[in-house]
Formats: C-alpha cells, sequence, structure tokens
C-alpha cells in the first residue's frame, strides 16, 4: 500500500523493502547470567561467581537465546511528517538565502476545502493539504523510531550496526531509551553513517517549522482519513529529527572493530564482524559460541564494486544463517540501471538539458561518478559539469579516498601507486566534478548549464533537490533520475505535480538478489536459514516469478513483523576448563580401548559464563570453640564417595555363579528391556537391564545382600 | 622428383635415420609426407625406390632395434604404405619381407615404440594407404593386422582410435569390392573371410554390454553407409538392423548419440533407404524410445531427407515440437494453438524431461529452436507449417526469459524460474524469430511478436548479444511486413511500431556499452537502407533525435562504433536525411561539413575500421552520384585518392582502387558491372576522344595512385590495380593517339620511375601525367606477366619442396652448431 506523500515510512537503513520486510539488525540483549532477573543492571559486564552443578549441559540454544534476546528488531524506521514543499513559489531563485518552507504554504492551499470534504476533521484541516487528488499533512518532518514493544531497549547489552545505512536511528536508541550498552561498528561505517545523519539534521534544521502536526493523528480522526493515510501504524511515536548534539553523544558510545576481529560479549558468545561488500564498512556478523555459529547476514552485496568483496568463506559451518537485507528491487539488474541512467544522462544532456540525481551523499554515488568518468568522454560529454552539492559532499569524497583498507583490491592496490582509489579526484581535479555545501554561495556564481547535479534527500522532501525540482520542473527539456533505491519515485513526485520534467527510474541496488542467494547458500551450506516471510514467496505483483524467491534446502524458515523464533537447533554442550593442580590429580581409567575415565570432585566456577572447575578447598581443621564453622557452610560435601560402576552383566555367568552359589531352580526370562532371573525357591526376581538392576525380595536383607555383592563382581569400580 | 631434390634426399635419410638428430618438427615430416604423395601419384612408387635407394635404407633402418624417434618411426610406417599402394611396388617391397617386418608383429607393433600414439596412428595410416589393391588384403589377412586394429578402436588416444574405425571401414569395403561387384545377391555367409571377421566383431561388438564398445561399432558402420552406397551395404543392413533394433529395448539406450547418426547415415544412403528393409520402422521405433534431448537431432535428420514415409515425417516433427508445446502448456496458452500440432501426446514426457534441471531445460530449448530454425527454410520442411503456433511459442518463451509470461501451473512457474534472464534462450529465441518472419501469421500474433520485440529493444536487461539479436529479428519482421498497396509505404502496423521503436533507439545510441552502440548504428543502417525512400519512415526518423546523436557518434571512442557511425551517416546522407540547418543563408552548409568530417576521419582516425568505413561511404557515393560528390566530382576523387594511398591499412587502399575504378568507369562512359541497377551519373561522358577521356584521370592523379599500388607490399592490393591497369588498358587498345617524338623521353622517366618504385623506392612522385604518356606507359608494361606472379602465393618460394629439405636439414645443422656452440 503506497503511502502518501508526506505520510511515506522511510526508514533509516532502507527498511522498507517494496514488498519485502523491514531491514533487520542483530540487538543483542544484555545476558543476564542464569537468572533473567538475578543481575542487576550495574553488574552487566562482570557477573558474580556462581557455585553450579552441570545443569548448564541442559542449556538449550533457544533458551540461550530467549536470554540473549538476540532479537531483530525492525530498526531505523524512519516516518517523515514531512511540510509539503513550496516548489511552486515564482520568487524561489538561486539567489534565495534559505528555502523558507513555511513561507509558501499559504499559495499552495488556497482554493482547497477541507471542510466539505472532511467535515467532521475541522480541527484538522489546517494539518492536511490536496495536492492533485493526494492528501498530506503539513508537518515539521517526524521519524518511525524502532520497535520498542518487543524489547525494553534499556536492557539491551550491544548493537551491532551492518552498514552505515543501518544506524541512522541510532541517537533515538542511545539517548531517548536508557540504552547502557555498547555499539560495535567498522570505522567507515561510524564516519560515514556520522555524514548521513549530519546531513539530515543540517537539512532539517536549514528550514525551521515550529508547528508540529498531531490532530491528525487522533485515531478517530486518523482511521476516517483516505488511505494510505488511515493506515500509517504507530503514528504516536513518530518523532523530530534528533540534533547534532544527538548525534555525537550517540557515535560517542561506538566501538569501533575491524573485519574479523573476534569480539568476546561476556564469554556467553564471540561476535565477529566480516565484510559483506556492500558499502565501505559494511558487515556480516558471525555469532558463535563454542559449538553453535549463527551468522547475520544483511545488506550483501557479490558484485564488483568499490567496497572490499564479501567474506563467504568464514560463513561457512553455520548451524543458522539469518538472511536479510537483500535487494529491493529484484528485478533490475544493476549493471542494466547504471546503463539506463548512463544513456538518459546522455541524451538529456545533448539535448541541452539539465538532469537532477537525486541521491545520498555516500555510497551509490561513487559508483555512479566512476561509470560516469569512463563514460562522459565516449559520449561527449567532457564539457558538461558535474556537481555535487551536500552539506557532507566534501568530507564524503574525501572519506572514501581514505579508507584503502576496506576497499575491493582494485583500488587497494592503487593505493600503492601512490593514486587515488576513485577516480572522482581526477574529475575533481579537471573541474568536470564540483562540489559545494549548499547551492548558496559559490555554487551560485560557478553554476552553467547544462550541467548535472547530484543532490539530496532522495526523498525529495528536504534538502536542495527541492529547488532544484522547482527550477528544473518546468521544463521537459531536464530530467530528474532516480537511482536510490529507498523511495518510490512516484510519490516522491506526487507533491510537484504537474511536472514537465522527464522522470526516469533507475533504481541501483547492489545488494543480494535471489540467484546470489542461491549460489551463496550452496556455497555456506548452513544447517537453516532463517529469513523474513516476505523471502519465502515470490512478490504479490509478480506471483509467477518463482525465481523470486528463496529457494533452499531444508526450506528457509521464515518470520514474521515482532514474531520470536525458536531456532532449530538444541544446545547441549558448555566448555569447562579445569584448573592444571585439579587435573594432575586425576587418574583416569581405561574403561574401553581408546576411553578412559576418571572421577573428579571439585567447585565448579562460573563466570561471566566461563566455567572452570577448581581443586576443591581443603577441609579447615576445627580450631575449636566458638569460631568454628559446620564445614558444609563453606564447602561442598567432600567425604568419600561410594565407587562409581561401570559395565554390563552376562546373564549366563551371572547365573552359574548363582548356581555355584547354591541357588538352584533359577529360571531366566527375556523381556523388552533386558532378562528377569527367577529364583523361585526364594521367590526372588532379579531384574537386570541395560541401565539398572533390581533385586526384588521380601524381607530377606541378607538375601539381597548376597545377590548385591554377586551382581557387582561383575560391574567395574573406580 | 627435381635433380635438386634427389641431391638432397640421401642427406635427409640419413639423419632421419639417426637418432642423435633430433627432428625439429612434426610439420616438416608432414609435408615431407604431402610431397611423396604428390610424387606417388603422379608417377611410380617403384620406380621412386629404385632411383633414390636411400628411402628404402631409411625404411630397413627403421627396423633396428634402436632409440629412434617416435615421430621418425610414424614417418618411416606411413611412408611405405604410400609406396606399397601401387601393387608392383607392394610386391617389390613384399620380396624384401620389408613390410611384414614394418606391419607385422616382428615390428614396431610388439616393441617398446608402440606405447607412442604417433606410432600406433602411423602404422594404422601406413595400412590405410597400403590397402589398395587385393594382394594388400592377403597381406592383412597374413599378418594378423586386424585384429590389432580392433583392439586399436578402443584406443585410449581419440585419433588412433577414430582411425582404426575407418580402416575397418575401408578393408571392409575393399574385401567386399571385387567380391561382391560381380554378385549383387551375395550373402554374408559368402563373403570374403576378412569381411566376414570384421562384421562377426561388429556384431560381437552390438551384442556387448560395454556401451565403449557399441559406440565403436555403430561408428564403423556409420562410416561404412555413409560412404559406400555399394549394393552389398544392404546386405550388411539386413544382417545387423536386428541387432541395432534389440539397442532399442535397453533402457537406457545405449550410445544413443551414436546409433542417432548410424540411423541416419543409413537413411540418407540410396541403397538403403529405398529398400523396404524395415529401416523406417526402426527409426520410427527408435524416436519414440530416445529421449526428447536425443531424439531432437534424430527427428531433424529425418526432417531433411528427400524421400521419407508421411507418418514417420509427422512423428519426427511432432518431437521435435515437444518442448514447445510444452511451454505452450505450462503457460496455457489457447488450447487452439495446439490443435495444429502433430503428435502432442508425448508433451506430458517432455515437461518431465524439461524440468528437472535448469541446464536440462535450457539445453533442451536451444537445441529444438536451433532445429527449427535450421528446417524452417528447407523445401522438404512439414507441410502445413505451424506458423503460428511456434510463433505463439517462441514469443511465450521470450516472454518466460524476461519475466512477463504469466505461467498458470506449477511447471510453468518452474520454466519460468528456468528461463528468466537466460541469455542463451534468448538468443536462441530471437533467432528462430526473425527466422519465422519468412511466414505469415496471424494479425494478433504479430502484434504479439512486435510487443515482445519492443520490449527487449527497451529493457535495460538486455544483454548487447541480446540486443543485437533482437535488433535483427527486428528488422527481419519489419522487412517482411506488408507494404501498403498502392504508396509502397510501410503498413500501418510497423509504422505504428516504429513510432514506439525510434524513441528507444536514441537511448540504445547513448548506451555506455559500445557493443550496444553499435548495434544500434548497425541496425539503423539497415533501417534506412531499406526504407529510407519511404515517407512514414522519414518522418519518424527525422523526428527523432537519431540522426543528430549518429552524428556525434562519429567522434565515438570506440572504433567499431566509429565505423557504423560512418556507415550509417552515409546512409542518412545519401538519403536526404541528414538533418539541415535550419538557417537560410547556409543551405548545404552542414551536409558538406559532413564530407569534410568523413575526410578528417579518413585522414586521422587512429584505427582502421572506421577509415575503411569512409571508403565505402565514399564509393558509394561516387557511385550513386551523391550530391556532395557530384558538385565537384574530379577534386573529391583526387582529394579521396590522395589520402587513401597514404594509409597503412591495405584494405583502405583496395577500396581507393574500387573507387578510381568506379570513376574510372563513370569517365570512360561504360555502366559499373559491379551495380547494374545504379543510375547513371551525369558524368558519365559519351565516348570521346580518349586522350580527352583520360584527361580527367590525369587530373586526379589516379595513375599515380594506381602504379603505386601495382608495387604495394600487400598483394591484394596490387592485384586490384593489376586488374585496374589491365581493364584500362584494354580500353585504350584502340587509341591510336599522336604518339610524338616529344612524349618519349617522358615515357622513359616514368619507367625508370616505376623501375624504382618496384625496386622499393616510392619516394620520388610521378606528377601529372599525360593521356599519351600513360598510354605508353600502360603498353610497354608487362602486366599479364605481373598478374601472373601475383596470383602465385607468396610463400610459393618457400612452400617447394627442396625449399622442405634445405630447412629439416639445416635444422638439423644448426642444432650441431649449437652442441659445437656448448664447449
Amino acid at each position: 500500500m503506497p503511502y502518501p506523500f508526506g505520510l511515506r515510512r522511510f526508514h533509516f537503513g532502507k527498511g522498507s523493502r517494496q514488498w519485502g520486510g523491514p531491514r533487520k539488525t542483530a540487538v543483542l540483549r544484555r545476558f543476564e547470567s542464569y537468572s533473567p532477573h538475578s543481575s542487576p543492571p550495574a553488574t552487566r559486564r562482570s557477573y558474580p561467581s556462581i557455585g553450579g552443578s552441570l545443569w548448564l549441559k541442559t542449556f538449550t540454544l533457544s533458551h540461550f537465546f530467549y536470554k540473549l534476546k538476540l532479537g531483530f528488531t525492525s530498526q531505523g524506521g524512519f516516518v517523515s511528517q514531512l511540510p509539503l514543499l513550496p516548489v511552486r513559489a515564482p520568487n524561489l531563485t538561486m539567489q534565495c538565502a534559505q528555502i523558507q518552507i513555511n513561507y509558501y504554504y499559504v499559495g499552495l492551499w488556497t482554493g482547497h476545502d477541507f471542510h466539505s470534504q472532511f467535515p467532521s476533521f475541522a480541527t484538522c484541516s489546517k494539518e492536511l493539504k490536496e495536492c492533485s487528488g493526494h492528501v498530506f499533512v503539513d508537518s515539521v518532518p517526524e521519524f518511525c523510531l524502532p520497535e520498542t514493544e518487543l524489547i525494553d531497549l534499556s536492557t539491551v547489552d550491544v548493537i551491532l550496526i551492518s552498514n552505515y545505512h543501518c544506524m541512522m536511528a541510532l541517537p533515538y536508541i542511545t539517548e531517548h531509551t536508557g540504552f547502557t550498552g555498547t555499539v560495535y561498528a567498522t570505522e567507515p561505517t561510524v564516519q560515514i553513517g556520522r555524514l548521513l545523519m549530519e546531513e539530515l539534521v543540517n537539512f532539517i534544521e536549514r528550514v525551521p517549522k515550529a508547528q508540529s502536526a498531531s490532530l491528525w493523528k487522533n485515531k478517530d480522526i486518523q482511521r476516517l482519513l483516505p488511505s494510505p493515510l488511515k493506515d500509517a501504524v504507530e503514528v504516536s511515536t513518530w518523532r523530530r529529527c534528533y540534533t547534532m548534539q544527538e548525534v555525537n553523544s550517540a557515535l560517542s558510545k561506538i566501538q569501533l572493530v575491524g573485519y574479523s576481529q573476534k569480539i568476546e560479549l561476556f564469554g556467553a558468545v564471540q561476535v565477529t564482524p566480516l565484510s559483506s561488500g556492500y558499502a565501505l564498512g559494511s558487515s556480516n556478523w558471525i555469532i558463535q559460541s563454542h559449538y553453535e555459529k549463527v551468522s547475520y547476514v544483511s545488506g550483501s552485496s557479490l558484485l564488483t564494486t568499490h567496497p572490499q568483496p564479501m567474506d563467504q568463506a568464514s560463513l561457512k559451518n553455520s548451524d543458522v544463517l539469518v538472511l536479510t537485507g537483500l535487494t529491493q528491487i529484484p528485478t533490475a539488474n544493476p549493471d542494466g540501471m547504471v546503463g539506463e541512467f548512463c544513456s538518459n544522462l546522455a541524451l538529456t544532456v545533448r539535448n541541452g538539458g539539465n538532469v537532477l540525481v537525486p541521491c545520498y551523499p555516500s555510497g551509490v554515488i561513487y559508483d555512479l561518478l566512476e561509470c560516469l568518468y569512463q563514460y562522459i568522454d565516449s559520449a561527449g560529454l567532457s564539457n558538461i559539469p558535474f556537481y555535487f552539492i551536500s552539506p557532507v559532499a566534501n568530507s564524503s569524497l574525501e572519506f572514501s579516498q581514505i579508507f584503502a583498507e576496506w576497499l575491493c583490491h582494485n583500488k587497494q592496490t592503487k593505493v600503492y601507486l601512490p593514486e587515488p582509489p576513485f577516480p572522482h579526484a581526477e574529475l575533481i581535479q579537471t573541474n568536470k566534478l564540483k562540489h559545494y555545501p549548499s547551492l548558496h554561495g559559490d555554487f551560485s556564481s560557478d553554476f552553467r548549464q547544462p550541467c548535472v547535479v547530484f543532490t539530496g534527500h532522495p526523498s525529495l522532501r528536504f534538502g536542495d533537490v527541492v529547488h532544484f525540482m522547482e527550477l528544473w520542473g518546468k521544463s521537459s527539456l531536464n530530467t530528474v533520475i532516480f537511482t536510490e533505491p529507498d523511495f518510490s519515485y512516484l510519490e516522491a513526485l506526487a507533491p510537484y505535480q504537474p511536472l514537465a520534467m522527464k522522470c526516469i527510474y533507475c533504481p541501483i541496488d547492489t545488494r543480494l538478489n535471489f540467484i546470489q542467494v542461491s549460489k551463496l547458500l550452496k556455497e555456506v551450506q548452513p544447517l537453516h536459514v532463517v529469513c523474513p516471510e516476505q523471502y519465502t514467496q515470490p512478490p504479490p505483483a509478480q506471483s509467477h516469478r518463482m525465481d523470486l524467491m528463496i529457494d533452499c534446502q531444508p526450506p528457509a524458515m521464515s518470520y514474521r513483523r515482532a514474531e520470536v523464533l525458536a531456532l532449530p537447533f538444541k544446545r547441549r554442550y558448555e566448555k569447562i576448563e579445569i584448573m592444571p593442580e585439579l587435573a594432575d590429580s586425576l587418574v583416569p581409567m581405561e574403561i574401553k580401548p581408546g576411553i578412559s575415565l576418571a572421577t573428579v570432585s571439585a567447585v565448579l566456577h562460573t563466570k561471566d559464563n566461563k566455567h572452570v572447575l577448581q581443586p576443591p578447598p581443603r577441609p579447615t581443621q576445627p580450631t575449636g570453640g566458638k569460631k568454628r564453622k559446620r564445614a558444609s557452610d563453606d564447602i561442598p560435601d567432600c567425604k568419600v564417595l561410594k565407587p562409581l560402576l561401570s559395565g554390563s552383566i552376562p546373564v549366563e555367568q551371572f547365573v552359574q555363579a548363582l548356581e555355584k552359589h547354591g541357588f538352584s531352580d533359577i529360571k531366566v526370562e527375556d523381556t523388552a528391556k533386558g532378562h528377569i532371573v527367577l529364583l523361585q525357591e526364594a521367590e526372588t526376581l532379579i531384574q537386570i537391564e541395560e541401565d539398572s538392576t533390581h533385586i526384588i525380595c521380601d524381607n530377606d536383607e541378607m538375601l539381597r545382600v548376597r545377590l548385591r555383592d554377586l551382581v557387582l563382581k561383575f560391574l567395574q569400580k573406580f | 622428383m627435381d635433380p635438386e631434390c634427389s641431391q638432397l634426399l640421401p642427406a635427409l635419410c640419413s639423419v632421419l635415420a639417426d637418432p642423435r638428430q633430433p627432428v625439429a618438427d612434426d610439420t616438416c615430416l608432414e609435408k615431407l609426407l604431402d610431397w611423396f604423395k604428390t610424387i606417388t601419384e603422379a608417377g611410380s612408387s617403384l620406380l621412386l625406390l629404385q632411383e633414390n635407394p636411400c628411402l628404402l635404407g631409411l625404411l630397413c633402418h627403421v627396423l633396428k632395434p634402436q632409440d629412434l624417434s617416435p615421430r621418425v618411426l610414424a614417418f618411416s610406417l606411413r611412408l611405405a604404405g604410400m609406396l606399397a599402394a601401387q601393387e608392383d611396388c607392394f610386391q617389390y617391397l613384399q620380396q624384401g619381407e620389408l613390410l611384414p617386418r614394418l606391419f607385422g608383429e616382428a615390428g614396431p607393433l610388439g616393441g617398446a615404440a608402440w606405447t607412442a600414439p604417433s606410432v600406433r596412428s602411423g602404422w594404422i595410416q601406413g595400412l590405410r594407404s597400403l590397402a589398395r589393391h587385393p594382394s594388400a588384403l592377403c597381406f592383412l589377412a597374413d599378418c594378423g593386422a586386424v585384429d590389432t586394429i580392433f583392439s586399436l578402436q578402443g584406443d585410449s588416444s581419440l585419433f588412433v582410435a577414430s582411425a582404426a574405425g575407418q580402416l575397418l571401414v575401408h578393408i571392409l569395403g575393399l574385401s567386399l569390392q571385387g567380391a561382391a561387384e560381380g554378385h549383387p545377391g551375395l550373402q554374408t555367409g559368402d563373403w570374403p573371410v576378412c569381411a566376414q571377421k570384421i562384421v562377426s566383431h561388429i556384431e560381437e561388438s552390438l551384442r556387448s554390454a560395454a556401451t565403449p564398445q557399441i559406440t565403436q561399432a555403430l561408428n564403423v558402420l556409420t562410416t561404412t553407409f555413409g560412404h559406400c552406397h555399394n549394393p552389398w551395404t544392404q546386405v550388411l543392413w539386413v544382417r545387423l538392423s536386428p541387432l541395432v533394433a534389440c539397442l532399442l529395448e535397453k533402457d537406457p539406450v545405449p550410445a544413443a548419440h551414436s546409433l542417432v547418426d548410424l540411423l541416419l547415415s543409413v537413411a540418407r544412403s540410396s541403397v538403403l533407404s529405398s529398400s523396404s528393409c524395415g529401416l523406417w520402422e526402426t527409426l520410427a521405433q527408435t524416436l519414440s524410445h530416445l529421449s526428447p534431448t536425443q531424439a531432437g537431432p534424430l527427428a531433424l535428420g529425418i526432417l531433411k531427407l528427400q524421400e521419407c514415409p508421411q507418418a514417420l515425417r509427422a512423428q519426427a516433427f511432432a518431437v521435435l515440437l515437444q518442448p514447445l508445446t510444452c511451454v505452450l502448456e505450462a503457460t496455457a496458452q489457447a488450447p487452439g494453438l495446439l490443435d495444429s500440432l502433430d503428435g502432442t501426446g508425448g508433451a506430458s514426457v517432455t515437461v518431465d524431461t524439461l524440468l528437472p534441471s535448469k541446464a536440462a531445460c535450457v539445453g533442451l530449448l536451444c537445441r529444438t529452436l536451433a532445429h527449427l530454425e535450421l528446417l524452417q527454410p528447407l523445401p522438404q520442411r512439414p507441410s502445413p507449417w505451424p506458423q503460428a503456433p511456434l510463433l505463439g511459442a517462441t514469443v511465450t518463451i521470450l516472454r518466460l526469459c524476461s519475466g512477463l509470461a504469466t505461467p498458470t501451473s506449477d511447471a510453468g512457474g518452474h520454466l519460468c524460474a528456468f528461463l528468466v534472464g537466460c541469455v542463451r534462450v534468448q538468443r536462441a529465441a530471437l533467432d528462430f524469430l526473425g527466422t519465422l518472419s519468412q511466414g505469415t501469421g496471424p494479425r494478433e500474433l504479430v502484434t504479439r511478436v512486435f510487443a515482445v520485440l519492443l520490449e527487449y529493444l527497451t529493457s535495460p536487461d538486455s544483454s548487447p548479444t541480446v540486443l543485437k539479436k533482437a535488433f535483427q529479428a527486428t528488422f527481419r519482421w519489419l522487412q517482411s511486413s506488408p507494404e501498403t498497396p498502392g504508396c509502397s509505404d510501410l503498413d500501418p502496423h510497423a509504422q505504428l511500431f516504429l513510432r514506439e521503436l525510434l524513441p528507444v533507439l536514441p537511448k540504445r545510441l547513448c548506451s555506455p556499452c559500445w557493443e550496444v552502440r553499435d548495434s544500434g548504428l548497425e541496425f539503423l543502417t539497415q533501417m534506412i537502407g531499406h526504407w529510407g525512400g519511404q515517407a512514414g519512415f522519414r518522418r519518424a526518423l527525422l523526428a527523432s533525435e537519431v540522426p543528430e546523436l549518429t552524428e556525434q557518434l562519429l567522434r565515438d571512442p570506440e572504433s567499431y562504433v566509429r565505423a557504423s557511425a560512418v556507415a550509417a551517416m552515409g546512409q542518412l546522407s545519401s538519403q536526404g536525411l541528414r538533418v539541415t540547418p535550419a538557417s537560410p543563408e547556409h543551405p548545404g552548409g552542414r551536409q558538406k561539413s559532413l564530407l569534410a568530417e568523413l575526410l578528417r576521419i579518413l585522414s586521422t582516425d587512429s584505427e582502421g575500421f572506421p577509415r575503411r568505413a569512409v571508403m565505402h561511404v565514399f564509393t558509394q557515393w561516387l557511385r550513386d552520384g551523391h550530391a556532395d560528390v557530384a558538385g565537384d566530382t574530379e577534386r573529391f576523387v583526387a582529394r579521396v585518392l590522395q589520402v587513401a594511398s597514404q594509409d597503412l591499412d591495405w584494405e583502405v587502399r583496395a577500396q581507393g582502387l574500387e573507387l578510381a575504378l568506379v570513376f574510372l568507369e563513370q569517365t570512360l562512359g561504360r555502366p559499373s558491372s559491379h551495380c547494374p541497377y545504379a543510375v547513371t551519373p551525369p558524368v558519365a561522358a559519351p565516348p570521346s576522344p580518349l586522350a580527352q577521356a583520360l584527361r580527367p584521370l590525369c587530373r586526379v592523379q589516379l595513375f599515380e595512385f594506381a602504379f603505386r599500388a601495382l608495387f604495394d607490399c600487400d598483394r591484394p592490393v596490387a592485384q586490384k590495380s593489376c586488374d585496374l591497369l589491365l581493364f584500362l588498358r584494354a580500353q585504350t587498345a584502340s587509341y591510336s593517339g599522336p604518339q610524338g617524338s616529344g612524349s618519349v623521353p617522358e615515357v622513359a622517366s616514368v619507367e625508370a620511375a616505376l623501375q624504382r618504385w618496384q625496386a622499393g623506392d616510392q619516394g620520388q612522385p610521378l606528377g601529372y601525367l599525360e593521356p599519351e604518356v600513360v598510354v605508353a606507359v600502360l603498353r610497354s608494361m608487362d602486366l599479364e606477366g605481373l598478374r601472373g606472379v601475383l596470383a602465385e602465393s607468396s610463400d610459393r618460394v618457400e612452400k617447394s619442396p627442396q625449399s622442405l629439405l634445405q630447412d629439416m636439414l639445416a635444422t638439423v645443422g644448426a642444432l650441431g652448431e649449437d652442441e659445437a656452440d656448448c664447449y
């Protein structure tokens, strides 16, 4: 169901797959020791030693996950409550100092009588505006927060960030939920994520707007609104954009990690980021304990673009592979789309038109600039200027050049020559590409047409792109080319209608498509695959496309929004270390060739999920008097234990032994589980089974003891 | 044999016989054998041996136990076989017991050298050459060679195994040649021992459970029936066909591919196909037993047969159509489409065959489409040809490949998943769709064809190769669409399509992928060539951005694209479709600039393809009397020839001669022989005094260009120039103009200059030549002799046997020197 503009639910982190589920990120909840309620928050990272038995052996991984709450929450949800754009104001020119969005509303809404259309909404009619048959909400932009009902974010210990698109909601979590944990991410993720947030804050703060529409959120009113306004969910939780201060505070909580670095989480699990090949510093995560391995694959790419290639080998031998963040446009091949992009760009510019590319300041833009670098000469476009306008344009272009270790091999080798890894450096040097923090200042004087402009925000709701839409929208010579897959271009354009400029939709999404997923799964061969339900069936609009779904054996386990899954494996074992001095004292006895056993008496010491068997403290000599404690208060019961028995009883020999000891009239019966030896004279039964032996005789303890001793002769003791 | 070669031969033989002298490579020995073959074919082998005893010495020498190179041994065996092919020489060699020692068990057969495949191969080829006469047959029987050949059929070397099979066929044919000729009704029981032995061996192999043995037997039979159409082959088939039929009862059918080859070979044999020996029944049985993948080639082979029972043809066609029927079923096409496909009963079987894996599905569909494409143009193709269902199926496959089709069944869903984005199937289907344009189809289907073609041409996901095929198919369909009666324009349907297509073309011409730009331009050139004169097309083209974009592509960085752009611009300009400037003060200003632009490309482009394309365009313009050229033809020709003569690419120079020829023919008033329908341009002058006629040629310095080309280092250029000058001389034969004494010194100086040119010094120009001088020079030159020399291949000297022998000896000598250097 499409959202109307102004109500478009857009997700930080490309959350809304057009027909798929929200993109996920792993949130690792604090491991609260054995008991969910036993540990106070302050002791989160260091748990008190708890004496224990081997009950941990029965600790299943599903249980373990419950404790860890390795939940995958819909993250970064981001609903913009956007002011409808003032794009038709005649006096909006390049010289305009600020785009004053409020200023233009009056003209835009003149002539619309909402009272007549929605008589019952007289109270909120000022918030609702109509444009070309669509109803919009007039408000400061608001953003949908991550899911909070399923998980209490204040109890989350660790957040693993997969890529910079996935972290846009981080300030909401770290600053407003009581979150006190750690966030792990790679350096490029943090740096470029910061740029994206900075750009967003800048875009929003540039055009301050006092009012925030809230009346329409009243459920009684909302349900009567036209679709899709009435279908928007959790509108009451939507919030305004964060501030730069909050961004900085959020980012300060991030701990930087490198690929393949092993990070111990409270001794419970080890997490490792791996290159996912999608963006600079983008990661997949391996979460593993000693005996279990879970891979979290999100936003990965097998295409040869600028980032380091995807590390597939490390994903092998996973018990479970959680797969999310596939391409949002599975039918659009990125190569074909880049071709379309270039062709349309060239056609427009050759005809004297301008090209507008609404985009993020990092990511696909690097690849587009590289393609254009190769293409412009062949297309005879060497003289056409390319402008990149963003508050963070300069930083983005420069950052990309310094993250050499995070780049693909080809680009890494360039660094050693030394040459800049990305060719946009040369475009800048030769003045073919110019970048500006905004369209004011230098840009106004340098600007010449026809040209190509890359600028944000791709939603067309704020940022410098708004201005260019207004400036160029009236001429059919110009073209706007949408490359970001996050937004429906029709919805983005809705408030600008009628529009004369050409619109081209070339979504470039390099993330895995279903063919690549199929190859990946064949290569990696996880025991189980877990993915959103939407990936396990063809998209509703193309129900015949059986190729647009995950096809693997065994079939993938799917989950829906807010569903908690029990992962399909049992946690059977836990590793326990034995202290050297204790190990020294063991005397193994071989009970079968190759198998030796030893009894051990020790104290199991458990701290931070590490279990150590320590020698039992020596019993303290009673020092007499009042200070004497009962030994059982301090130390385990160390009295000499009965020997352990092992082995099996050979029935025939046992019967012979009985006969030898004077028992006669012995009858042996076979049962399902073993044998019954019947001593008819003595009215006694001996049940011999695989794991137990019972002697049943009435009131003859002497006989029982005799028989027991006979049985024990056949068993080994240690 | 030349005396020189006779002198060199002993030395060579001693080199070959010396194990310490390694022979450089096999190629020399192969060439040597080729030479001996020409000698023995032309004359007596016995004489050769007697005149060159060193050869016999070599053959005797290789038999001595020594560490001789396998390649020399193989050479000797083949040489011996070649010599013994003549019966007298065979007897001569037999006297010395040489042949049994070479080919019998005492020879290399039992020795260590036999492990080398080249020796085994030489042994077989020697016997193959030798087996030409009845004495050879006795020899083969005596020395037990046939058993060895049987075992060599399974040799690890495929070459040896294949040669062994062919030798068996040869021996069988030879042994039956004499025996059966007089007795057409001869039964196998009466056949010569040797033939019986071979047939028994084949029978045994066919009964074997091992597939390789069955394959060997089938291959021998295939070759036999393929090469020999004597009556005895019929007897052989009657005897063996039950065994072949038995193979069909096995599941799976062993060696299916070889079986298909055999049956087709039998069916093509005139002796067998005309007789009633159960062949058609066997073929029908085979068709029904084999899987669709295996049966496809058999079905195609049957349908290609000139004479064949109608029922069998129908069955074969049904087999061939099965996969397409399956596609139609899976996508629930209208059942009416299926009615005209004969024998669709087996379709459900095909679904199972199509679906198990993507590879099987794709392979079967590609083969089916390729088979049908081969069949479509044949006169013996099935009639009625199910044009409509085939069109429907092909369009459906293409729609499945692009994810457009909506299958309704599970099978269809699987099919869709297999085919989406499959470039191989897309290419095969587009090829076949193009072929289908030769027939007609219902209007509704043709609309679907154009729709799917447009979809492919528009889709960003079409790979460059698919796009090229789509362009080709589109052109063929447009070509076949009926013209509107009376106005010789495209029919409205095609015009509608063009209106949708032309906006797509600019995008393709701007593609970052040069292959796409190139295919787009090629398509455009074809279109203009075909419909450039039609009003509807012209209007649509001029309304689009295509002409302007094409002109911009003249400066494309990719040379192939520039070349295609040159061709397209040439066409556009010829048809008057270039966008002319709006300003009235410069009428035709930009038209001239195209000539300048093409001349710029011709003189400065670093790649050969665009320059060649320019020469083609210029030649065509000259031939057609293009307005730019007609204005000042002499200046144009002079300029082009001047630039072309300096070109480093021989094809450009050769094309320059082509242009010169056109100009020459126009000047001398003779219509071009190459283009009989060309409009004779106004410059074509009536026969006039030749000197006057030749003067324009002299002014454009055509003769200087032609004479330079005559001594061109590239032979095709020189040949073409020679032809041109010979043609000119023939034209001037009747010329008896004044041969004044004043011109004689000039002739001499020209001849001297030409001699210097011939010697490689082409620095000095000839300058302006008077027609009389040209005629005199032409008469004095030995052009026929030059043509004779040029007609011989350039390596004629190097290819001579004498050169070969010298080379081989020199190689060995050089090796010896190297050894000396080591000390």
